[in-house]
């Protein structure tokens, strides 16, 4: 078939920039004093933030050279001194190496999961080995690795790893959770809304206070749990509280005849929902999951309230040096942009999977 | 003469207050096709979904292919693997193809192997005339096309009892008789079924027996020639006047 247009069909718009622009900047006289009026504010904004980013900045030398420029410019200064200590926390010097083929694999394995054609259950057995494996290459002790404590291990590292595995296990505890709260059992409905509103009425910090503080009290004496897993454990029960309702969003929109079809088939419980209900309806909640997701990647950086040092942690304690202290602000834009990368990774990503092969949704 | 293959006795069934069955007594015998209809709410869909339990009844007893339903899952999924169900709005699964909605049951129910699943579920988009159309997904078919991928689905596990719910209730015209023509050919290649519909032509053509509901109760049931043609109830007659006026 070519391309033409029939000869009844509707007229071309006009096309290109100028057109464009015509018919959504300047369609009319009160559109095109706002947009004369945006782009001189827009302009405006714009040299004062490349003049401060980039062009007065100081990029290179000690602090002295960075007071001389007067505020002028941007410090980055600071962050050529203290990149290695924001990264990667009080994790010792020498060693840094590792947290940083940690972060590298990391990326690289988010790289290739992103890839459709390799989802299989052996994807998901490859994250928990790589997990595993990144614990190791930062835990040391094996393989001539000089131990470190996970007291040390700080910055960028610390929060990937608390975020990811905060997300990736709180999704199939939320999913029970949601379950739970829609079971025609009253036990286990009372336990999971209990448990739900339990948790979603405290605020994380005092959770994350619990599991440092009051949490080992209630043990035994002479046991001991690591504080970096309770802090883990504490934002897995936390988040997964807030995305069991999100995903009891999605199994409320799914119509009864779904599950009625499924039923009619004899599939049982556990499989109507694993291969009928579920597919859908967490397909129909990524928007919001993805609101949690990315919500939990930011919270973690209330761990620096029970002395662990995550990214955002490392840069309050980098720039409490005397001699940096009045170039705080480029030390918080630097994790900012870090914190950009990887949330707008996310919400990108999450809306190609909405998408998804598009034949699936209905026209 | 054999044992029915369904058997209600004295079945009744509430919706909160609402008295929706009324001491209900039918049983079919293999290879009997009965079509069931009546005014909306007379309770014509609830009995056939209190067959393969989607709806639990309050009273009475239902056996099924010897299985009395009951609260024991056990049995209920016994009896979910012998009765296909049709519904009026096609219920097909929108993010499976329509050769995975026909494969689904078969591998996950009865632990096919997906390639004999895939060959089995083939033969019946064949039967309901729609083989080109098994990698397509629901959403890109016509109703008409989506409720014949329904009735392949449910063959597919081989059931020895069909309930239709209304199949041509939500389709357009155009489409009714490619969906009725499937059915007709089933019921006879002598398939148990039950079938709640408006379609009177259809019900003479194939029924063994009709049933007219009204108010929860089967008020009367007969061969069609009979049904059609001698009315013995006079809310039958005023229903068949009715429904055969236009």
């Amino acid at each position: 078939m070519t391309r033409g247009h029939a000869p009844n069909g509707p007229p071309p718009l006009p096309r290109g920039p100028i057109a464009w622009a015509r018919r959504h900047l300047f369609n009319t006289w009160y559109n095109a004093i706002l947009t004369l009026g945006a782009l001189y504010l827009i302009a405006l904004g714009l040299k004062a933030a490349i003049g401060w980013i980039i062009v007065d900045a100081v990029w290179l030398g000690g602090s002295e050279a960075c007071h001389a420029a007067k505020g002028e410019g941007a410090c980055w200064a600071l962050i050529a001194e203290k990149h290695r200590f924001i990264l990667f926390g009080t994790y010792p010097y020498e060693e840094q190496w590792r947290p940083a083929l940690a972060v590298a694999l990391f990326v690289a394995a988010v790289g290739l999961s992103t890839w459709r054609r390799l989802w299989s259950r052996a994807l998901v057995v490859g994250w928990f080995v790589l997990f595993a494996a990144l614990a190791l290459l930062l835990h040391g002790g094996v393989f001539g690795l000089t131990p470190v404590s996970t007291e040390l291990w700080g910055g960028l590292p610390l929060t990937i790893l608390l975020s990811v595995i905060g997300i990736g296990l709180s999704l199939p505890l939320a999913v029970l959770l949601a379950l739970g709260r829609r079971s025609s059992m009253p036990l286990i409905r009372a336990i999971s809304v209990g448990y739900i509103e339990l948790v979603r009425g405290v605020p994380l910090i005092s959770i994350l206070f619990m599991a440092s503080v009051m949490f080992p009290l209630f043990l035994p004496e002479g046991v001991t749990i690591n504080k970096l897993l309770r802090a883990q454990v504490g934002i897995i029960l936390f988040s997964a509280a807030y995305l069991a309702e999100v995903v009891r969003g999605g199994l409320q929109a799914i119509p009864s005849g779904q599950y009625e079809a499924a039923d009619a088939l004899g599939l049982g419980y556990w499989r109507k929902m694993r291969l009928v209900i579920l597919p859908q309806a967490l397909r129909l909640v990524i928007p919001p999951m993805v609101n949690s997701f990315i919500a939990t990647f930011k919270d973690t950086s209330l761990v620096i309230i029970i002395g662990l040092y995550d990214l955002l942690g490392a840069v309050r304690t980098a720039t409490n040096d005397p001699l940096w202290r009045a170039f705080t602000t480029e030390g918080y834009i630097f994790v900012a942009a870090i914190f950009f990368v990887f949330c707008s990774f996310m919400s990108r990503y999450s809306r190609r999977l909405e998408q998804g092969a598009g034949e699936r949704r209905p026209q | 003469m054999s044992a029915p293959i369904i058997e209600l006795r004295q079945v009744h069934k509430w919706f909160a207050r609402f008295h929706v069955l009324r001491a209900i007594d039918l049983s079919v015998k293999a290879g009997e096709r009965i079509v069931i209809c009546g005014p909306s709410g007379s309770g014509k869909s609830t009995l056939i979904r209190c067959i393969n339990r989607l709806e639990t009844h309050q009273k009475g007893t239902i056996i099924v292919d010897g299985i009395e339903l009951t609260e024991r899952t056990r049995d209920i999924e016994a009896v979910r693997r012998k009765v296909g169900m049709v519904f009026q709005q096609f219920n097909l699964f929108p993010h499976l193809t329509a050769l995975q909605n026909c494969t689904l049951a078969p591998i996950w129910v009865q632990g096919l192997p997906k390639r004999a699943a895939e060959e089995a579920a083939m033969r019946y988009l064949e039967r309901v005339r729609i083989p080109e159309q098994a990698h397509k997904y629901p959403g890109q078919l016509s109703g008409g096309q989506q409720q014949r991928v329904a009735i392949a689905r449910a063959l597919c596990l081989n059931p020895k009892i069909m309930l239709f719910d209304e199949p041509t209730s939500a389709l357009d015209p155009e489409m009714i008789k490619e969906v009725l023509d499937v059915i007709v050919e089933l019921a006879e290649s002598g398939m148990t079924m039950l079938c709640v519909t408006h379609e009177m032509g259809f019900a003479r053509r194939v029924a063994d027996r009709v049933i007219f509901m009204d108010e929860g109760e089967i008020v009367e049931a007969a061969p069609p020639e009979r049904f059609f043609g001698a009315p013995e109830n006079e809310r039958t007659r005023q229903f068949l006047s009715q429904v055969l006026a236009h």
